[in-house]
Parts: C-alpha cells; structure tokens; sequence
C-alpha cells in the first residue's frame, strides 16, 4: 500500500504565506484564550484537595453537596462528575496539613446516608509544594527546550536550532491553547505531555531537516527553497505514517485509558496533529526566512573537511615521525 | 538460498531472548525472579511529603535546657527565681550572688548555649550553629523515628526518605482499607511525647476559673483529660522528665485485664524520678502525653527503680500503637501533611484495565497498520515492536523499576514510536528501490540514512525524557523511565534487529523479486 507516491516534489514553500497565516491565527486564538479564559491550574501546581468518590449507583450530586454544606472544611468545594456518571470529584482550594485530622476520612463520615460509595482517592498538595512542582514544572520545559537547541545546533546549524525550537514554541502555544479551550485541569501529567510532545513534534522537524541537510549537501541546487519542497516531499510520507501510528496508540488512551489519563493523552492527541503540520509547514519556511544560504553552508561544510584533512595528515606526519 | 547468518541477528535474538526470560517473572507473577513493582497509582496506597516543624525542636530543646537547671538548683538546694523562656532563651537569676560560679560552672557542659551572666541574672541563648543542627537532628530523628514506627507495624516494604533539607517522604503501599491508612497515619504522626509533670497542688484547686494566661503567670500550664476533655488539671510548665530518658514500654495488661503501658526510665530518670517523689509524697504526678493528662495519681512513696504505667481505657490495638510510638521514641519536632495522595486498590485495578485496554488496542491497530501498508517489512517492523516490549518489561524487572500509571502512558506511547523508526528506515528502502536500486544497495544505504535521522530524533526525545527524570516526581519519573527504555531498546531492536532479518532475508528477496510482497510496493513500469 503506498499513501504517497513521489512524482515530483509539491511546492509546500509556495504555500508558506497561507500556513504562516494559518499558524498566526492559532497562535493569536491561543493567546486569546490563554489570557481570557486562562489555564486551570490543578491541585499539582495551583494547591488544594481533591477526593474522588465513586458510589454504587448513579452519584447523588445534589445531596452530597447538602451534606458537604456543614463542614466549613467544604467551603467554596465543587463536586463534579468524573467520566462516569458513579464516579464524582470534589475539589478543593484549601489544603489540610494535619496528619490525623483526613480529608479522606472526613469526607467518608459527611457523606454518611447518600448511599454505597467509596473514597477512592485523596489528593492533598499543600500550597508550598504546588509552587515548588510549578517552578519545576517551568524548569523542566526550558532545560529540555535548551538541552534540544543545543543538540540541534550541533549536529545541523544554528538556523535549524532556532527554527526548530521556533516550530516547538509553536506546538506547545497552539497544545496550550487548546487546553484552555477545552478547560482541562493542567496537572503534571499535562507537563508530562508537553515535554513528550516537545521530544516528539521534534522528531518529525528532524527527519525533514535531516533530508534538508542530505540535499543541500548532495546536490547542486543552491535554490533553497526548491531544495526545501524536494526534501519535504520526499519525507512526506514517513512524517504522516510515523504521526499515523502514534496517532492511533494517543487516540486508544484517549478513548479508553480513563478519566485520569484524559488530559494528558488530549494533550498528546493536539500535540501529535499540531506537530505534524508544524513539522511540514512551519520548521522549514523558517529556514528560508533566516536566510540559510546554500553556497555559504557548502563553503562551510568544504572549509571543515578541509581543516580536517589537515589535522589528519599532521597525524599521520607525526605518527610516522615517532615511528 | 542460502540464508546468511549476521552479527545482527544474533545480536536480536540475545536480546529477544533476555527480555523474554527476565520479563517472565513480571508476566506471569512468578515467585521467584525480579519483578516490576506496580506503583501507588496501580495498586493503591498512600504516598505522603511530609514537613517537620523545626522551631518546635529548639523550642524543646530549650525547655529541656530549663528543665536540668531546675534539676540541678532544686538538688543543690539553689534559690532561683524567675526562671523563664522562650523559643531560643532562657532567663533567670539567684538569689544569692555567692551560687552563680556554681551555676556557671555547671552551665559549662551544656552545649551549644552563649552564657550572658549579669550580677546574678542569667541569659542562655542557643547559638546559630546549635539551632541549625537541632533543626536538622529534628529531621533526621523523624525520619528514623517513623521509620521504626512503620516497620513495627507489619507493613510490607515502607518507604521512607528525606527529600531536599527538611521534607520527609513516607510511602505505603501496603495499605489497602482506609482503617489501615488511618492507623498508619496515626502512628507516623503520634507525637509520643511523654513527660511527668508535678500537680501544682497549692493552686490545683482553682483550675477550673484559670486563664492560661492565668497560668502562665505561676509558671504553670493547663492541661486536659485524655478521655474527658472538660477535666482540667495545673502542673508545673517545666517537667520532671520526659520521654527522653525512656529506654522501653511495652504493652501489659492490669488486675482487671485492661490494656496498659509499662515503661522503664535509664538510670539519670530513675534517678531524678527517685528524687523528685521521695521530694513530693501526698502530691500528684501528671503523666502527661502528647499534652494530654492520662493519668495523675497520688505519690505515696519514693519511687526507686525508674518503672512506671500509663493507664488509659485503651483498645489493645491503641495501645500496642502507642507502645510502639513510646519505644521509638517521640518525634522531636511536629510533623505535617504538605503533599498526600492515596489511592484505593480498586482505583489502581481500574487504572491498569484501562491503560491495558489501550495498550492492546494501540498494539493491534499498529501491528494491523503495518501489516497492511508495508507487508513482508511491516511484519518484520512488527517482530521488532513485540521485542521492544519484551526488552522495556526486561529492563525494567531487572531494575526493580516501578510501574506508575504514566509509565503504562509512556508504554503505550512507546508501541508507536518505535515502529516510527522501521517506517522511516523502510520508507526509505522504497525510495532507493524505486530508484531502481538493488535489493542489497537499497537496504544498506537505506539503514545508512535513515539511522542518522532515527538517531537524532531519539535524542532529542531523551533529552526531554531525562529533564522530565530530574524533574518530574513519583509517578511522572516513571513515564520518563518508560520512555527512555522505550527508545533506547527501540535502537536496539527496530534498527539493529530488522536490518539484522533483512540480511538473513536478502538472498531470498532478491530472489522472489517481489517488492509488493517484501515492501508493499507496486513495481513501476
């Protein structure tokens, strides 16, 4: 079966202004979102409590929150259902530090008469730890961010570093922006993905520019656009196949690897599609804008090689020498 | 047709081998062998992080400080007055100017105190250096305290860590009902601080209309009944002795068959218990825990010998907890909850049939994928994606590596990148076939280019893999586990493994002449 069958290379740079359209708007309707509706922070970074209650029958909503009413520890609490309708949250800002006196435990007694249920889980993350996992959080997104744009300046140039990094902003703005959308709770598990998606939508910039380098470097063509649309076309197939097959695994977590997974395999799901197009449209144009030069690279690549020669036939100067 | 046997394949099979054999033991749960730990998410249990408040541990230290002096004077039949303190002080002066080279002198083996004598008033301050390491003795102390605590409660593999300066981690896996969580908790926060307090029987009488503020000013607290909180009782705020001096309790039962504590004092206790009842027969003795009166019974006698009980109407379970708490020892510092998160058994069970359901169909839907697209080279792919898995749950036994529901996350997400490395490698292949490449050429310089690609994107992955390690904390580690495992066995058995098949294959491809059949490829004509 073949999917995409090269003729002659589609001109993906002639459609660089629609996709930088395209890219804007995403990003300025994330941007948007992002600062009006804004990024619901979960217990994990924003501190509180969550209890998550699973009854025997359908959950008793209302009553439990007639019967929450008493507690002051309750105040301000919101009990929401969790995928399925037996299954409810209740959530809240506050966080108890005393070891003996349980949230769990509390809940368990409050609840006395609404039914068959049981306290499945308790979170509890006191407000000095949310900020230290949210600092952690922002850390790990810019070590990993600067470990990658070093490792990609290494091995290609610096204008693949950047306009790779700058493809990844991209990605995670668009996946941030989404989740705003959507008004998923952003825990660590959603750092989990982006971090992921950061390692993954990379992978597909890198099998373009990995194509990229092969062709600039093979070829006589000095038109770098023309090289571009070549190496994109080329790599077309492989960078929707290998998004195919992830696509369908984040797609089976989607559906059915639980309410808890839910965020991060969404996540994923954005991440995966924007990271594709991204991949194809976004990364390589912004070679182009920052100027990479073919016959300037080639003059590079020539100058490197020769200084190696030089270094080797010292060696083998110096070698002989000493023997 | 002779079939080529290559350093590649062999390499494979060892590898195939080895993640059969070692994931065996987490597969089919045998007894022996190493096996994968589920996490607190997959199995329940409780995980906590927990504070230690240090300034309490000066706080105590200070009053202990006080509490020798008052020792000392008392049997050197020195006249104190106003002895007082606060958080890292303490004042008092004599009465008579003669004693305070004899106080001084006495002062000078305690440790870690600047003395400031003036006339006859005394000034004792903590040093920095002797707050910072009470403080830090505090943590250390928690931390070995609930540790003994949890591993004489019968639990199986407590874990319990310090984490950065003045954090505790605590996690139970073990615990399966909320009735044990609570006992754990109970247990690991008992502060087991005993002390024996003197009645202050001239003003007892007026407890009940006292103030603590009333109180203080005699230099005296009010304390109330274990079971009844409306009993009040006044005793002296500097105790006797406390719990440091305790070298055993252990559960007893008395004439009536009711649980009880008994325990015994070391030789400076007894001593100083010795003292103070044959001081203070027809008074009252506090025994006081956690700041709870338990009992207060008359003194009759001198007591030699430095036993005594704590009677309370204690279930025998409580008290088993409490002699255990005793026996460790007290927590020298309060603790408290700053991060908790526990999971039911029943949560974890669903959450390892759900991420199973989507690793299955996740693994069908690819393995059916690439059957389909490449063929001969998707089963080969697939083959590759099977020893993956096998290599991950290997690794990961052999490590003893825990398994969080992230990690399942990161299982699955492993199934399908790393068939991303055989669709770029066999994509290739295609191309340089289609160039009109030969068999052999195509697949060598085909694997030539595409593990250049396949290389840096990994990297790149686990850069981000090891950042999330570092990083990340308890569950989330584990994805970056998985994640990395994934990838680094992806190189192994998707690049090396399959071009290791495709040589064995080589001759037999080239013969067939099949591209539709080996590649999923219509031949162009």
């Amino acid at each position: 079966m073949e999917f995409f069958k090269y003729t002659r290379p589609l001109n993906f740079m002639g459609k660089s202004k629609l996709a930088l359209a395209i890219s804007v708007f995403m990003l300025l309707a994330s941007f948007v979102l992002l600062m009006t509706k804004g990024l619901n922070y979960g217990v994990d970074f924003a501190g509180g409590t969550i209890v998550q209650v699973k009854y025997n029958t359908e959950a008793p909503i209302d009553e439990m929150r007639e019967k929450l009413k008493s507690n002051e520890l309750f105040d301000g609490a919101s009990i929401t259902k969790f995928g399925t309708a037996d299954e409810v949250v209740i959530r809240m800002k506050s966080a108890t530090s005393s070891i003996t006196v349980d949230i769990g435990d509390v809940t368990r007694e409050a609840l006395v008469g609404t039914g068959e249920y049981e306290i499945r889980r308790v979170d509890i993350v006191g407000p000095k730890v949310g900020n230290e996992l949210k600092e952690k959080g922002i850390m790990s997104l810019v070590l990993a961010t600067i470990g990658i744009l070093i490792y990609v300046a290494f091995r290609f140039e610096w204008r693949f570093a950047v306009a790779s990094i700058l493809a990844l902003t991209h990605d995670i703005i668009i996946a941030l922006g989404a989740i705003a959308l959507v008004g998923l709770d952003v825990n660590l598990d959603v750092l989990a993905a982006l971090l992921t998606l950061l390692g993954y939508s990379l992978n597909d910039t890198i099998i373009v520019f990995d194509r990229i380098r092969e062709n600039v470097t093979g070829s006589k063509n000095t038109e770098l656009s023309e090289v571009i649309n070549e190496s994109v076309t080329r790599t077309l197939a492989r960078t929707t196949l290998t998004s195919l097959t992830t696509f369908f695994v984040v797609f089976m977590l989607f559906m059915f690897g639980g309410e808890i997974i839910h965020a991060f395999a969404f996540t994923l799901l954005v991440g995966v599609v924007i990271g594709t197009y991204s991949s194809i449209f976004v990364a390589s144009p912004i070679l182009l804008w920052f100027g990479f030069d073919i016959k300037a690279y080639h003059v590079k690549l020539a100058d490197k090689s020769k200084r190696e020669l030089e270094k080797q036939k010292m060696r083998d100067q110096f070698e002989s020498g000493v023997m | 047709m002779r079939m080529k046997l290559n350093y590649r394949t062999v390499i494979f099979a060892v590898a195939i081998v080895f993640g059969i054999f070692f994931s065996a033991p987490s597969l089919l749960q045998l007894q022996d062998g190493k096996k994968i730990t589920l996490g607190l998410d997959l199995q329940g249990g409780l995980h906590l992080l927990l504070g230690v408040k240090t300034e309490e541990a000066t706080k105590s230290r200070v009053k202990s400080i006080a509490a020798s002096i008052k020792h000392y004077t008392q049997r050197e039949d020195i006249l104190v007055d106003a002895l007082t303190f606060d958080e890292s002080s303490i004042t008092f002066s004599l009465l008579d100017i003669d004693d305070v080279k004899r106080v001084k002198n006495y002062l000078k083996d305690t440790t870690g105190i600047s003395i400031d004598v003036n006339g006859e008033s005394f000034l004792l301050e903590l040093t920095p250096p002797e707050v910072i390491r009470t403080q830090k003795q505090a943590v250390d102390q928690a931390i070995e305290t609930i540790r003994n605590r949890l591993d004489q409660f019968g639990l199986a593999e407590p874990e319990v860590a310090r984490q950065g300066d003045e954090k505790i981690l605590v996690q139970l896996a073990g615990i399966k009902t909320q009735e044990d969580e609570q006992r754990a908790r109970e247990l690991i926060s008992r502060a087991a601080k005993l002390e024996l307090m003197a009645v202050d029987e001239d003003r007892a009488a007026r407890v009940q209309n006292m103030s603590h503020a009333d109180a203080a000013a005699y230099g005296d607290v009010i304390l109330d009944d274990v079971k009844n909180p409306d009993i009040k009782y006044l005793v002296r705020e500097i105790p006797i002795l406390d719990g440091g001096m305790l070298t055993d309790a252990s559960m007893g039962f008395d004439q009536n068959n009711r649980p009880l504590i008994n325990f015994k004092l070391n030789a400076e206790g007894a001593e100083i218990f010795g003292d103070f009842t044959g001081r203070s027969v027809g008074k009252r003795l506090a025994v006081v825990l956690d700041g709870k009166v338990y009992s207060a019974p008359n003194i009759n006698e001198r007591i030699g010998g430095g036993s005594g009980q704590i009677s309370g109407s204690y279930t025998v379970e409580e008290a088993k907890d409490l002699s255990i708490a005793l026996r460790s020892g007290a927590l020298l510092a309060p603790i408290y909850v700053m991060e908790k998160r526990s999971v039911g058994p029943s949560l974890g069970a669903d959450s390892i049939e759900a991420s199973m359901i989507a690793l299955i169909g996740g693994f069908v839907l690819v393995v059916l994928f690439m059957m389909l697209y490449y063929r001969a080279a998707g089963v080969v792919a697939n083959i590759a994606l099977i020893a993956n898995l096998f290599i991950i749950l290997a690794v990961m036994s052999l490590f003893g590596a825990t398994l969080t529901l992230p990690g399942m996350a990161g299982i699955v997400l492993t199934v399908g990148m790393a068939v991303d490395a055989n669709v770029i490698i066999t994509e290739r292949i295609r191309e340089l076939l289609l160039e009109g490449k030969s068999i052999h050429k195509a697949i060598e310089e085909g694997y030539a280019n595409a593990v250049r690609a396949i290389l840096d994107a990994n990297v790149t992955t686990l850069i981000a893999a090891v950042v999330l390690y570092a990083y990340g904390t308890g569950a989330i580690k584990g994805f970056a586990v998985t994640i990395s495992i994934g990838i680094l066995a992806s190189m192994l058995t998707a690049i090396l493994g399959t071009h290791g098949i495709y040589q064995l294959l080589e001759s037999r491809i080239q013969k067939s002449k099949n591209n539709r059949f080996w590649f999923g490829i219509r031949e162009s004509k």
